[in-house]
């Protein structure tokens, strides 16, 4: 036989081959930085298996157990905030356990690279009584996924896969197997292990309590634990990234890699902390395997010595315990460079009119969220998916109609369907009056361009119906909306201005492509310096291909402008104009 | 072969992704194990970026660490600047000569710092190339990363027709020959 083929692989790319090899059939996911790219990788499979965009990660896990209880491998991926929108599900179908292998993918972000908080999935998994495995490269991803699967099926219990986003969006060398499909389990109808109302949901709580002791016990022998004895001065018990942070650091040391981080294997961590003489616990986030090992009375070091917030180094771990300080130079002080709507946005023409008209916006999860900072300044709040609308009501019954009416909540086309469309229902319901501005871009912009239920288009490439979001809106009883392009300044202002004026409520939908969905040579706009007056009007909405120069003129780098426009709708002295194309 | 250390940093949009992935296929080809680690999602959208490449025998943390860097591949000045710290003595910091203002600066919070370049000078081996012109000159600005990883490849340890090749295999099928030809400015300087 042949070697096996090696490739270098992403994170989440293993994650998706490994659930192809698993010969998954369904899967369905909301995009979510750090996870987006296992569907957008698991789509090459198509002719394989089926896959999809559910509008949010609820939908997606509820699609996931569906086809588990029709007896195929199935998964949902999400985000760890995603993963409490799915919590509904998830914490019932632990009750249920699986007929074909079931696994939910759930990527944690330590150190916040791009969510909106640092909380711990394995948290989440205890108290809703999931297993979890949690790979520490991109080998270990591919092969742990197919060993939830397996297990999932062994001992009937829904896998978690949980990753992080240093896992996920590394890359590392993968080597390569087929894909082996297991028959079908047959469906035998059960209501006592499906239909989950008291009765059946009592004596369910009790099977699957023992059956998670079982995994534990089991999580003794099984090879996704593993310990790598060496010197026994220091011991440390770690799992996932942190892990490799341990090898480089304490190459010497004893180390008991956990694989399977719930439920622990209690019988080799008290073997492996009577061999050594101190035992530290390495994880990022939470202490949940700390707190669990010293609560069987087990000396350990932990949180006294390590932070719990952000991502954990080499570095950080050789000065906590070898007391060592990395040789390295100081680093300088320089200015910051925050995260910037992209040239050619069309929410900065949006914002650029919210902030002139002195309005407050509560906001939403996307893009857009970056219009909280200067030189924008207009996004208030921020929560989580769907508040910027139900936020907004919150203020309207708390202080009245005439309060809101220099707020609009701001929220994008994806996000809207993911749950913005509920509050606005309850808008509706509850005689609300106040004006959302839904701003569609046609995608789902920040997880890199996916496409959702109103973009005509599935996650597998195929056309479909794509969801009207005017006639939505109209549906659900909005009597104004408003369709505005949104680089149409003049409109856009006379229509805010109307729709917050109004006691109804209403909804603008600005509706304008994300400049990245199109490759097309963009124009290109230049600068005039003899006709520029240095007033700064054209600065004001924070293009980042704009600068000023010593002299108070403005210069546009043609490596960045894409054309839309808004400087030169800005120029009162015609300054700025389009350049020829035979001029470029 | 003790590990290499290899940083790509620069502003989200500069081309960090493909610069890092040539990098990666270029150890492969190498026969080494490597690992790379990327910046996605929000810190992308014009935000300061850092990629990571890491080749040798057996490599095990994806990233690399502050005193340890062999080769930073700067895009940009101030980026440079930031991360300079993460080089090893006697590391090699390749800059691009060009400077991307970030939003403090253009809303006047704060002051591109001036004299970059000189002042890395004095402590680190800095090699500087204003890239984005010279790829003007080539006819296609956006290959400028290409002619810093041609400066980059004169401290690393494969043959120019490694480089080709992995060029040819990575970047988009219709830009191929601009490429190396933006590749071999670099590796001439």
């Amino acid at each position: 036989m042949s070697e096996p083929k090696k490739v270098i692989m992403l994170g989440n790319e293993a994650i998706a081959r490994g659930a192809y090899e698993a010969g998954v059939k369904v899967s369905a996911a909301y995009p979510g930085t750090p996870s987006t790219e296992i569907s957008e990788y698991l789509v090459q499979y198509k002719e394989d298996l089926y896959c999809e965009w559910s509008p949010n990660e609820k939908v997606a896990t509820e699609v996931a157990i569906g086809a588990s209880v029709a007896g195929v491998r199935a998964m949902s991926c999400m985000k760890h905030v995603g993963f409490n929108v799915a919590a509904d599900p998830a914490y019932t179908v632990s009750y249920m356990g699986v007929n074909g292998g079931l696994v939910i993918v759930v990527a944690d972000d330590p150190g916040l690279y791009s969510s909106q908080n640092e909380q711990d999935t394995r948290m989440v998994a205890r108290a809703a009584a999931l297993p979890v495995l949690e790979p520490s490269d991109s080998q270990e991803a591919k092969d742990y996924m197919k060993m939830a699967f397996e297990l999932s099926e062994r001992f009937d219990r829904p896998f978690i896969l949980r990753t992080t986003t240093r896992l996920a969006h590394s890359q590392g060398l993968v080597e390569l197997m087929d894909r082996t499909e297991p028959e079908d389990k047959p469906y035998i109808k059960d209501i006592r292990k499906t239909v989950m109302m008291p009765g059946n949901a009592k004596p369910r709580h009790v099977e699957i309590e023992k059956r998670n002791l079982e995994l534990a016990k089991a999580a003794d022998t099984l090879p996704v634990n593993r310990v790598e004895m060496k010197n026994t001065e220091i011991g440390v018990i770690t799992s996932g990234i942190p892990y490799q942070y341990v090898k480089e650091a304490l190459p010497e040391a004893s180390v008991l890699k956990l694989g399977m981080v719930n439920p622990l294997p209690r019988k080799m961590i008290e073997e492996f902390a009577s061999k050594v003489d101190t035992l530290y616990v390495v994880e990022e986030l939470e202490p949940v395997i700390e707190e669990q090992v010293k609560s069987w009375g087990i000396a350990a070091v932990g949180k006294e010595i390590f932070t719990i917030q952000g991502e954990y180094s080499a570095n950080m771990l050789r000065r906590a315990i070898l007391g060592e300080e990395p040789s390295a130079a100081e680093p300088a002080t320089v200015p910051g460079r925050p995260p910037v709507l992209c040239p050619g946005c069309p929410h900065r023409s949006v914002y650029y009119v919210l902030n002139k008209l002195k309005l407050h916006a509560a906001g939403d999860i996307g893009c857009y969220t970056l219009g909280a900072v200067a030189p924008l300044s207009v996004v208030d709040t921020t929560i989580c998916m769907g508040a910027s609308i139900s936020s907004l009501h919150g203020m309207e019954k708390a202080k009245g109609k005439d309060y809101i009416k220099n707020w609009v909540a701001v929220i994008g086309d994806s996000t809207f369907l993911h749950t913005g469309v509920n509050s606005l229902m309850n808008m509706m319901y509850n005689r609300a009056t106040g004006t959302v501005i839904i701003l569609d871009n046609s995608t789902t912009g920040m997880t890199g361009h996916q496409d959702h239920a109103a973009t005509g288009k599935t996650l597998q490439g195929d056309p479909t119906y794509a969801i009207d979001i005017p006639a939505l809106c109209r549906a659900i009883g909005v009597r104004h909306v408003t369709e505005v392009n949104a680089f149409d300044l003049e409109t856009l202002e006379r229509t805010v201005k109307e729709e917050t004026a109004r006691d109804e409520v209403s909804v603008i939908i600005t509706k304008t492509p994300c400049v990245l969905l199109s490759k097309a040579k963009k124009p290109l706009y230049t600068v005039h310096e003899d006709r520029c007056r240095k007033c700064g009007m054209c600065m004001k909405p924070g293009c980042p291909a704009m600068t000023k120069n010593a002299d108070g003129t403005v210069y546009i780098d043609d490596t960045m402008c894409t054309g839309c426009g808004l400087c030169e709708s800005l120029c009162k002295f015609g300054a700025i104009e389009l350049v020829k194309e035979e001029n470029r | 072969m003790a590990v290499k250390n290899i940083m790509i940093v620069g502003v989200g949009g500069q081309g960090t992704l493909l610069t890092s992935r040539i990098l990666g296929g270029l150890a492969i080809a190498g026969g080494h194990d490597v690992k790379l680690s990327e910046v996605h999602g929000m810190a992308q959208r014009g935000g300061s970026v850092v990629t990571f490449v890491r080749y040798g025998e057996k490599v095990a943390e994806p990233v690399v660490e502050e005193g340890q860097a062999d080769v930073i591949i700067a895009f940009e000045q101030l980026e440079a600047l930031r991360y300079a710290h993460f080089l090893k003595k006697d590391g090699a910091l390749i800059i691009n000569d060009w400077k991307i203002d970030p939003m403090p600066v253009v809303t006047g919070a704060a002051q591109y710092p001036e004299h970059i370049i000189e002042n890395l000078k004095e402590k680190y081996k800095v090699y500087t190339v204003n890239a984005t012109e010279e790829a003007k000159k080539l006819g296609n600005s956006r290959v400028f990363n290409l002619i810093v990883l041609g400066i980059a490849a004169q401290h690393m340890d494969f043959s120019k027709e490694q480089w080709y090749s992995v060029i040819e295999h990575t970047v988009p099928q219709k830009t191929i020959e601009i490429n190396k030809k933006a590749f071999d400015v670099g590796f001439e300087l």
